[in-house]
């Protein structure tokens, strides 16, 4: 895992100019469908089906100052996803490279990721016949050929930097380290929910910017496979339980007068 | 109005009530189709906020646990040999089966890509709970319909197959409690992942064993309703002593759920969370108060317990104890982070409904067809009178 790729976004760099949504859109062949007028603002920016990826944007109080930041959102790509571990047919696949994927193939559509997932990101396609469920697979196969996802490649302001998640760690710290004045002292997404690949640096409070900060550091799988690991044992103890209790307990012609006690119901009352 | 239909040996009475859940199956049928044809979110309220509504939070979450009383009484009365419950654990058995078929009929009707229904027999995702939930209830229904197949030979006549699946009998008897013991518990285990989303009234660690341990003294209520209440429509005597001596099951195990409900929620130190006036506290106060410790009081009082209608009252208030622990884990504990409300929409309750006609309708036709309720003699059962007592 120490090659998995990553990427840092530095929400302090961000000026909303939307290039990594166009190209995110043009990468993946996403056609937006309800471009009508009347969506509003806040409408246009949540993710959906079609967008992968969105910029919100938050006017906030900061020194007594109002300003305006911009936080690109998408799949975080968590190291240990909790949609691919609440998967019953193996549709999401964490990647080697990092990228946590779908495969349209093996879903059959029960949208248990989509209650899994702790930043709730899944988008269904609820106004198809056979729905698939959609969401930023971070551009696998341009990662996969060590080149950066599409959003990456056309950022002008460098706020979203591509690369060794090990290695964007040590820039986020360094960026952290130079400028302590300028940075909260918090990367989100290097413990959130055990780490995601997707990495947040920020000058406001996260909070504040929309993030989920009561998520918990362990990893969400560990949970469910701290009980569901018991699966097996408890199937064939409490089995083999049953099967003494039946024996010790056991009643001669039982059949016999089972056969005798029943009856349909007569059917003129 | 109220006819018979005779076909070959079978017979079906209509009745104005079953022409109602008759139209209701129709439209479900309707719905149904609808629903294939146009996807979720024509016909449903569902959203990417609402990823589960009606379908899972009541037909298959409450309709599963409902068929609880299929596992405990075949508990008690296979396992155990406690004989005296005997007379109602045919129609525990027919009860769960119907409503394993229910859940699974809702489910293949809730999943998008339904055609791809089978995948995980085959992708083995078995990491994840709804894996192991899939399994359980997929070989259990199959076992069901074996136990029943017993009974259906009774009256159609194959000796070779009956003698096989009575040899099968005692390993599917075990196999029929120790899969429902799993996927009971592990349809709790389902909201685990939900850690930060679920309300912490609901969401615990010990959630399986709250969800299978209700879904155990959830059955002998549920025996009790529907015996009282097929009791009324087929004009026969109620089982009252077996329904009675059941309270005593169903009490001990409604005070220890109390009991652990009350350490767990003080362990993780949320028990606060209860009484600060939220609509998820008042919720919760109600489905712990009004319908666990008020049956627990019911039951303990024998002049209560000993009548038909204190043993029906308190058995009704368990069981519509647990369906509300089930909508609440659902949909009360998780309002608050989906942000945004959820009804039903119109198709979704004809389809619920339907569905649960369906069930209502089959049980009818089944009872009155092959040997299910005790065999009655001069308007008296004859177990009735062997063996149980009333217990002053």
């Amino acid at each position: 895992m120490s090659d998995t790729k990553g990427v840092l976004v530095d929400i302090t760099r961000c000026i909303d100019c939307e290039s990594c949504v166009v190209a995110c859109r043009l990468y993946n062949g996403l056609e937006v469908k309800d471009n009508s007028v009347e969506q509003t603002q806040a409408e246009k920016d949540k993710l959906a089906t079609d967008k992968w990826t969105v910029v919100q944007k938050y006017k906030i109080e900061k020194n007594g100052n109002a300003v305006r930041r911009f936080v690109k959102e998408q799949c975080l790509h968590c190291l240990e996803p909790a949609c691919a571990s609440a998967c019953f047919s193996k549709a999401f696949q964490k990647t080697p490279e990092g990228p946590v994927v779908y495969n349209e193939k093996l879903c059959v559509g029960c949208r248990y990721c989509m209650i899994a997932c702790p930043f709730e990101i899944p988008r269904y396609e609820w106004d198809k016949a056979f729905p698939r469920v959609q969401k930023c697979q971070m551009c696998l196969a341009r990662v996969a050929g060590n080149q950066m996802p599409a959003c990456a490649s056309v950022c002008p302001t460098g706020a979203i930097a591509f690369g060794n998640r090990e290695e964007l760690l040590k820039e986020a710290r360094s960026r952290i380290a130079a400028n302590p004045g300028l940075y909260v002292n918090h990367i989100y997404g290097e413990k959130e929910a055990g780490g995601t690949s997707w990495l947040y640096l920020s000058d406001v409070p996260f909070e504040q910017l929309g993030f989920r900060t009561d998520v918990p550091y362990r990893p969400i799988p560990d949970y469910t496979w701290q009980v569901l690991r018991w699966t097996p044992h408890i199937f064939i103890g409490w089995g083999a339980l049953l099967t003494g209790m039946y024996m010790y307990t056991r009643r001669r012609a039982e059949v016999q007068a089972e056969e005798e006690m029943y009856a349909p119901v007569d059917k003129d009352e | 109005m109220a006819r018979t239909l005779h076909f070959g040996r079978w017979h079906f009475r209509l009745t104005p009530t079953r022409y109602v859940l008759i139209f209701l199956t129709v439209a479900m049928l309707v719905a149904a189709a609808v629903r294939l044809v146009t996807g979720l979110g024509a016909v449903t309220n569902l959203s990417d906020q609402w990823p589960w509504g009606l379908w899972i939070g009541f037909d298959l979450l409450s309709g599963i646990a409902l068929a609880g009383g299929g596992f405990s009484t075949a508990f008690l009365v296979h396992v155990l040999h406690k004989d005296k419950y005997a007379p109602v654990v045919r129609a525990a058995l027919l009860t769960s089966l119907l409503g394993y078929i229910i859940a699974c009929l809702s489910l293949f009707l809730d999943v998008g890509r339904w055609y791809n229904f089978w995948r995980p027999f085959v992708y083995w995702g078995y990491h994840s709970v709804l894996f192991e939930v899939f399994w359980c209830i997929s070989l259990y229904t199959v076992v069901q319909i074996i136990e029943f197949g017993d009974i259906f030979l009774e009256k159609v006549k194959f000796p070779a197959l009956k003698r096989i699946i009575e040899r099968a009998m005692p390993f599917l008897l075990i196999l029929g409690i120790a899969l429902p013991t799993l996927h009971q518990s592990s349809l709790g285990s389902l909201f685990i992942v939900a850690v930060g989303k679920l309300n912490p009234l609901w969401w615990s660690m010990l959630i399986p064993f709250f969800f299978v341990w209700s879904a155990f003294f959830l059955g002998p209520a549920m025996v009790t309703l529907e015996g009282t209440m097929a009791a009324r429509a087929y004009k026969r005597e109620p089982e009252l002593p077996v329904y009675a001596s059941l309270t005593k099951v169903t009490m001990w195990m409604l005070i220890i759920y109390f009991i652990v409900k009350i350490i767990d929620l003080n362990y993780r130190g949320v028990l606060s969370l209860a009484f600060n006036g939220s609509f998820e506290s008042n919720m919760f106060l109600l489905e712990m108060v009004v319908f666990v410790a008020i049956p627990i009081i019911m039951y303990a009082i024998p002049s209560i317990r000993n009548t038909q209608w204190g043993v029906f009252t308190a058995s009704f208030l368990v069981v519509a104890g647990v369906i509300l622990n089930r909508a609440n884990v659902c949909f009360t504990g998780m309002a608050q982070a989906a942000g945004a409300p959820y009804s039903p929409s119109i198709w979704e309750w004809a389809i619920t409904l339907g569905l649960w006609s369906v069930l209502i309708l089959g049980y009818c036709f089944i009872v009155e067809n092959f040997a299910i309720l005790p065999r009655e003699e001069h308007g008296k059962t004859v177990t009735s009178s062997s063996g149980v007592e009333l217990r002053a």
